[in-house]
């Protein structure tokens, strides 16, 4: 029986699925299965992971552990330091990849292969590239000072400038793509006008590019932090964690702690770096769900 | 429009073509190093391989060989492991499509109550770190008694895909004109036949966009995959190739070779799709 919501509001209020018409219940059928996946593989997750990491305990014996603190300052670097040269990078370049040429047009078909392929053959064979018995790039120091090469991966230093390079490798051609997009979007007489009038190289860019760009290279850089936050692959593939432990960043200190069966530290270190997180997903929810 | 004789030759122009290519060049040379250095491991002998030389002297296919005949000890359990990558693969694209269409549909065009509440607990989750939500998905697997069963990878990946694709459908959604639905309404169209016969056509170029999205992710996925399956006829390709570093005397031209085989198939699918992909996945990944 169908009652219409504008009716006497004295009645008692009629079960919920007569309230509905056929349109919603079908809504709320169609919804289900991502509320399930929701549930089943998102909140339950997460919830259980906080109870686990409820102790106090575990926050001490953090605090006391030496790799956790180099691990968040090694995610500090990646994301301030890294982020920062990948998106200004990606920012320059996407200026050169919307130049009007046909031999850029087709070298920005090859550029974006390193996002399009796997990460794990990739990040091997950069691995092997720098291994410093049998890497090439040892050889090629070799031949041309006649000096063994330095042992890339055994400096923790270099080890970690290394990854950052490798994560940048992978994930410059999205950015750069975006970044294009955003510059193709900007009107051309802006710039055909600047022209009429003189305008240098770079006043075009701080007067016309920038001011269009300035929002979209922000969200861009915010939501590169969040994402890099997750990357697992950069760090692990390449050292490993390693030498001693000193490479890591919280995502692979979290499966550190995993492996050696220490759930509820694992959970602790990724609750440490919530307050760091969380203001940056506030941002990127405020600015998507508009 | 003439012709630029010698007279208009400009010195400008040549300047600003070496410009492009002075970063034309290092660009290709940074990209491609690490892909032909694979590549290039795939097609020497062992003994050329660590000679360190730009192009080997014998260049062969033996190492495919190798691989595609199972004839090494990493290499027991190729087919099983391939076919595992391209099962889960197919799975994920298929559920997440099923799911995230369903969503889309029921937040953009029916409207649900609340819809708004999900669209955005939806996008909370693709904002989550993939690594942190590791760590208790793991636990929760075993929970669920999933470990070591394909369901647990195809599942995360699901979890993982979903909310990007809802954001996505559901944009590609509200684009549609309402006037459709509310004629097929008039024409006698029950919900589920202006699903099918409206909604869903007209959004076939999005659907093809996150289909291969997915389908992407999980078939190159490492760290979910290495976590939750470990049986050696269970694990996919990634975790397979992860597993060769075990070794002291890892038998890196196979390695290199078993990984260019496993990274052609998502090259291929990109390359083919691009044209949706690009406009589908930066139109979504940034509303600017």
């Amino acid at each position: 029986m169908a009652i219409t919501l504008s009716g006497d509001q004295s009645i008692p209020a009629p079960p919920l699925s007569s309230r509905l018409t056929p349109g919603q219940v079908w809504g709320i059928a169609l919804l289900a299965p991502y509320l399930l996946v929701f549930l089943a593989f998102v909140v339950y997750p997460v919830c259980y992971g906080l109870w686990l990491a409820r102790a106090p305990s575990n926050y001490v014996a953090l605090y006391n552990d030496p790799i956790f603190a180099r691990a968040a300052v090694n995610t500090l670097i990646f994301l301030v330091i890294g982020i920062n040269i990948k998106m200004l990078i990606a920012l320059f370049l996407s200026g050169f990849f919307a130049q009007q040429r046909t031999w850029i047009r087709w070298l920005s078909v090859i550029f974006i292969l390193p996002w399009a392929v796997p990460s794990i053959p990739t990040i091997l064979s950069v691995r092997f590239m720098f291994n410093p018995e049998w890497g090439v790039v040892n050889h090629l120091i070799f031949s041309l000072t006649g000096d063994d090469g330095p042992n890339w991966l055994n400096d923790p230093t270099v080890a970690l400038t290394m990854a950052i390079g490798v994560h940048i490798w992978k994930s410059l051609p999205f950015w750069t793509l975006i970044l294009m997009t955003g510059r193709l979007a900007i009107a051309q007489d802006l710039f055909e006008a600047a022209e009429v009038d003189g305008a240098s190289w770079w006043q075009k860019f701080r007067f016309i590019t920038w001011p269009s760009m300035q929002t979209l290279y922000i969200t861009c850089t915010l939501l590169s932090m969040i994402w890099t936050l997750g990357d697992f692959n950069s760090v692990y593939l390449l050292t490993g964690g390693g030498p001693a432990d000193l490479t890591h960043v919280l995502s692979t200190l979290g499966i550190r702690y995993l492996r050696l069966d220490q759930l509820s530290l694992a959970m602790a270190s990724i609750v440490c770096a919530i307050p760091f997180v969380a203001p940056l997903m506030y941002f990127m929810m405020k600015r998507l769900s508009r | 429009m003439k012709l630029p004789g010698l007279n208009e030759f400009s010195w400008r122009d040549v300047a600003t073509e070496t410009r492009l290519l002075l970063i034309g060049i290092p660009v290709f040379l940074w990209t491609m190093i690490p892909i032909y250095h694979m590549f290039l491991f795939a097609i020497s002998p062992k003994e050329d391989a660590f000679s360190g030389k730009l192009w080997p002297e014998h260049p062969t296919l033996h190492n495919f060989e190798i691989v595609f005949k199972q004839q090494h000890y990493f290499l027991r359990d190729f087919y099983a492991q391939f076919w595992n990558s391209l099962v889960i693969a197919a799975a994920v694209g298929v559920l997440t499509l099923v799911i995230a269409t369903a969503a889309a549909f029921s937040i953009s065009r029916l409207r649900v109550p609340g819809g708004r509440v999900v669209m955005n607990l939806a996008l909370f989750t693709y904002f989550i770190p993939a690594a942190f939500l590791a760590v208790p998905m793991y636990r929760t697997m075993g929970n669920y008694g999933l470990l070591n069963n394909h369901w647990s990878l195809i599942l995360a990946m699901v979890t993982i895909a979903s909310p990007y694709a809802i954001w996505v459908l559901k944009q590609a959604s509200d684009k549609l004109p309402v006037e459709l639905d509310e004629a097929a309404v008039m024409d006698g169209a029950t919900t589920l036949q202006i699903f099918r016969l409206v909604y869903l056509p007209l959004m076939m170029p999005s659907l093809v966009a996150i289909g291969t999205y997915a389908v992407l992710l999980a078939w190159n996925e490492y760290l979910y995959a290495f976590l939750l399956l470990s049986n050696d006829r269970e694990i996919t390709l990634p975790v397979a190739l992860g597993n060769f570093l075990a070794a002291d005397d890892s038998p890196w031209e196979l390695l290199m070779t078993t990984g260019f085989i496993y990274a052609l198939p998502p090259a291929a699918i990109y390359y083919a799709f691009r044209r949706y992909m690009v406009g589908g996945l930066t139109a979504g990944a940034v509303k600017s």
